[in-house]
């Protein structure tokens, strides 16, 4: 579904991510881990399309389509989901209208109808009470006012709503407490199909135990230092990084 | 309260009804049949005073009104006062007379501006208005006169006046005269005295005692048969428990050839009464490198002469080359309420100088200001607003919010609050902010599939919500609209 070659990325001109490869099927779910700054939000901004972040080499193919070469907004109609680790403020706009434009763009991009406003009602309040959302938040403002729970909450509705193909979760375990955490992934769980894959950026091993990863994969310094299954997170949360970042140095 | 609101969008196409049927019709109670088609000479002077107002069919005091109001304007300075630069204007180099109808009669809507028919089109604007607009003859059949007339009828029932100004002078004399230049008297300011000495036409109400205005009360019924005023002159009286509200202004783009617009507007409210003043003002703004546009500097003013009497201003500012305004309010009677929201859009090189002076003289009395300025391009946009409690205003209260939103690394937002307090048990609360459309909100709306330019709209919006809460249903729609189309690629 997903097929990274590659990939070179920079920030602010400093090179970022220096030759990234991954290869994501329908159905998988992939986990990505490693400490601070080895680039894991840079790659889910490059693949999503954010143009603060320079790409510099490499390609990625969505689906056999050349995704570096789309806008943002096609990457996502074409079913790129990203839940934003820092998900952003609209104010005075509801969620209702805002979650009700963007599923009615990517309806039309596939040639599908709009749906009525009743249509759409009954399902955003029906997606809003898997997650144990209060209906109140339909009205409010997107994302003012709100928890780092229900912001991250309110991702995972919008992924519910737009029903993408691929799922990018970044850090969206950070600044929840347990409760949250199991809500946030039992959304997550829920959607999880064998025509979707997930691309799960994480700091720390504790999400992995409620979304379970097929892949695990270790970033450091821009590179992809060691690939494995949900054993290696475990081992990861035991031993820490260091170990990994000083097998690496000796292969250099 | 878990409603939720639908797209307005969807419900355009009802209002764009409504409002078809509406202005449908002619103008038929101006004063535009009785004039030749010619413009006077440039300048200015006391016979081109005295031939506007003999050419209006005026009576004796209106012509010797005017004639004061010019000759106190002879000895008036041009206010350098405003954050806004424009050439010196030659006012000896201005016609001060012309027919109305200056507009070429087009055969068909191809020979209009194709800008301005793609313009109609967002705005949603039927065909039919669409050839008004632009000056193309209309059918016969489309000339009805019957809503016109069952809408006057209606009015009439309730006592309600809705005329124009000139018309009001010659039926209406005792009220013209207890009530014009009552709260904008010709000494008031420069624009004030000449547009007293040469004001071409306007639109009066009255709304008597203990009445509501069945309707609201619209220009767009004016705009049809004629071409609003260069030196516009409204008044509207609601005396004890009346209430009305009132819509100037239209979205669509009006391209006019006088440069400069220099409009009155007086509200006077009694005991329990209540104005609602709605604006859009979309004049032309000018070319990208800011060749052209209207000079929009206008005298806007209610008074709450009354207890418990309450005028609620609500603009939404998109046009002009240069906009200097400040809706304002006196609150003389006790308890009474001044509002003032407003949207004021500058892009290009546009300016705009705006904002409002609430004047708290009465016990109680409570003012509400919130202002949303945006700037893009190379404009530049300043709210002023004045808030004054004076020494016997006990317990007034003024809230004032002062919002705006940068859309360029080259355009500027100003904020000049004054506030002068006499009284120590007024409460005066102000707020302002500056932000910028965020590349991460528009980033955040790419990533749910939403493209930049609606991203922006939508942000924009929102910003503006509080202010569009306020206007009527149809004019909320198409202001919405209105600011797409002003913001049109100012961000990318």
């Amino acid at each position: 579904m997903l097929s990274i070659k590659n990939l070179q990325a920079n920030v602010d001109g400093k090179e970022i991510l220096k030759g990234i490869n991954l290869e994501v099927k329908a159905g998988e779910i992939h986990a990505i881990m490693g400490p601070n700054g080895s680039g894991k939000s840079t790659l889910a901004n490059v693949l999503t399309g954010n143009k603060s972040y320079e790409v510099t080499g490499g390609e990625v193919f969505f689906e056999s389509k050349n995704l570096l070469e789309m806008d943002p907004e096609t990457r996502a109609r074409e079913g790129m989901f990203l839940a934003f680790q820092y998900p952003i403020e609209i104010p005075g706009v509801s969620n209702a209208t805002f979650l009700k434009t963007a599923l009615n763009e990517v309806r039309k991009y596939h040639g599908e109808e709009e749906l009525t406003p009743k249509e759409f009602l009954t399902m955003l309040k029906e997606k809003a009470k898997v997650l144990g959302m209060d209906e109140t938040m339909i009205s409010r403002y997107v994302n003012v006012g709100f928890s780092g729970g229900e912001k991250k909450r309110n991702e995972i509705l919008q992924m519910l709503m737009l029903k993408p193909k691929f799922v990018l979760l970044d850090e969206t375990d950070s600044g929840l407490d347990i409760d949250a955490l199991k809500i946030v992934s039992s959304g997550v769980n829920i959607y999880k199909n064998p025509n979707t894959a997930f691309l799960v950026v994480t700091h720390y091993q504790r999400l992995l135990n409620y979304i379970v990863p097929d892949f695990v994969h270790v970033l450091y310094k821009g590179r992809i230092i060691k690939s494995g299954t949900k054993e290696l997170a475990l081992e990861l949360e035991e031993r820490g990084y260091d170990w990994l970042i000083a097998e690496q140095a000796e292969v250099v | 309260m878990n409603e939720i609101k639908e797209n307005p969008a969807e419900e355009l196409s009802e209002d764009m009804k409504v409002l078809d049927d509406v202005t449908s019709s002619e103008y038929k109670w101006g004063f535009v049949t009785d004039i030749e088609s010619e413009t006077a000479a440039k300048g200015l002077n006391e016979d081109v005073v005295r031939m506007i107002s003999k050419k209006k069919k005026e009576p004796e005091w209106m012509t010797e009104w005017r004639l004061k109001a010019f000759r106190y304007w002879l000895k008036m300075e041009e206010p350098k006062w405003p954050n806004v630069e424009y050439p010196k204007i030659d006012f000896q180099n201005i016609s001060y007379y012309s027919a109305p109808k200056q507009k070429p009669q087009l055969n068909s809507l191809d020979e209009v501006d194709p800008e301005l028919l793609k313009t109609f089109e967002k705005l949603g604007i039927p065909l039919e208005e669409q050839k008004i607009l632009s000056g193309v003859a209309v059918d016969a059949v489309f000339d009805s006169v019957s809503v016109a007339t069952t809408f006057r009828e209606t009015l009439k029932e309730k006592g309600v006046i809705f005329c124009s100004v000139s018309e009001a002078v010659k039926d209406y004399p005792e009220l013209i005269k207890k009530y014009l230049g009552s709260v904008v008297p010709y000494t008031d300011n420069f624009y004030a005295a000449l547009n007293a000495a040469v004001f071409s036409d306007g639109s009066f109400v009255f709304i008597p005692k203990g009445v509501r205005c069945p309707m609201e009360l619209s220009t767009y019924f004016r705009i049809n048969s004629q071409e609003t005023g260069q030196f516009e002159r409204t008044l509207i009286v609601a005396e004890e428990g009346a209430y009305v509200s009132y819509l100037e202004g239209c979205t669509a783009p009006i391209r006019d050839t006088n440069q400069l617009h220099a409009a009155v507007v007086e509200l006077v409210v009694l005991d329990n009464a209540e104005i609602k003043y709605s604006t859009v003002q979309n004049w032309y703004p000018g070319d990208k490198e800011g060749k052209g546009g209207i000079y929009n500097f206008v005298t806007k003013r209610g008074a709450c002469r009354g207890k418990n009497s309450k005028i609620s201003w609500t603009q939404v500012e998109t046009g002009s080359a240069i906009t200097w305004k400040y809706p304002s309010c006196i609150l003389q009677g006790e308890n009474s309420v001044g509002e003032f929201y407003s949207v004021a859009v500058t892009n290009n090189m546009q300016q705009a100088d705006t904002g409002t002076k609430m004047i708290h003289i009465g016990k109680n009395t409570r003012s509400t200001i919130v202002s949303k300025g945006i700037s893009a391009g190379k404009s530049n946009n300043s709210y002023r607003g004045l808030v004054r409690i004076g020494k016997n205003a006990e317990g007034a209260r003024n809230y004032t919010q002062c919002d705006s939103m940068l859309m360029s690394d080259r355009c500027g937002a100003h904020t000049f609050p004054y506030i002068e307090v006499e009284n120590n048990t007024a409460k005066v609360e102000h707020e302002a902010t500056t932000s910028k459309v965020g590349e991460d909100q528009i980033f955040y709306l790419n990533q749910r599939g939403i493209t930049s330019e609606d991203a922006v709209n939508m942000i924009v919006n929102g910003f503006c919500k509080e202010v569009f809460n306020n206007l009527p249903m149809e004019f909320a729609v198409e202001a919405q609209k209105l600011l797409a189309i002003s913001l049109e690629g100012s961000v990318g």
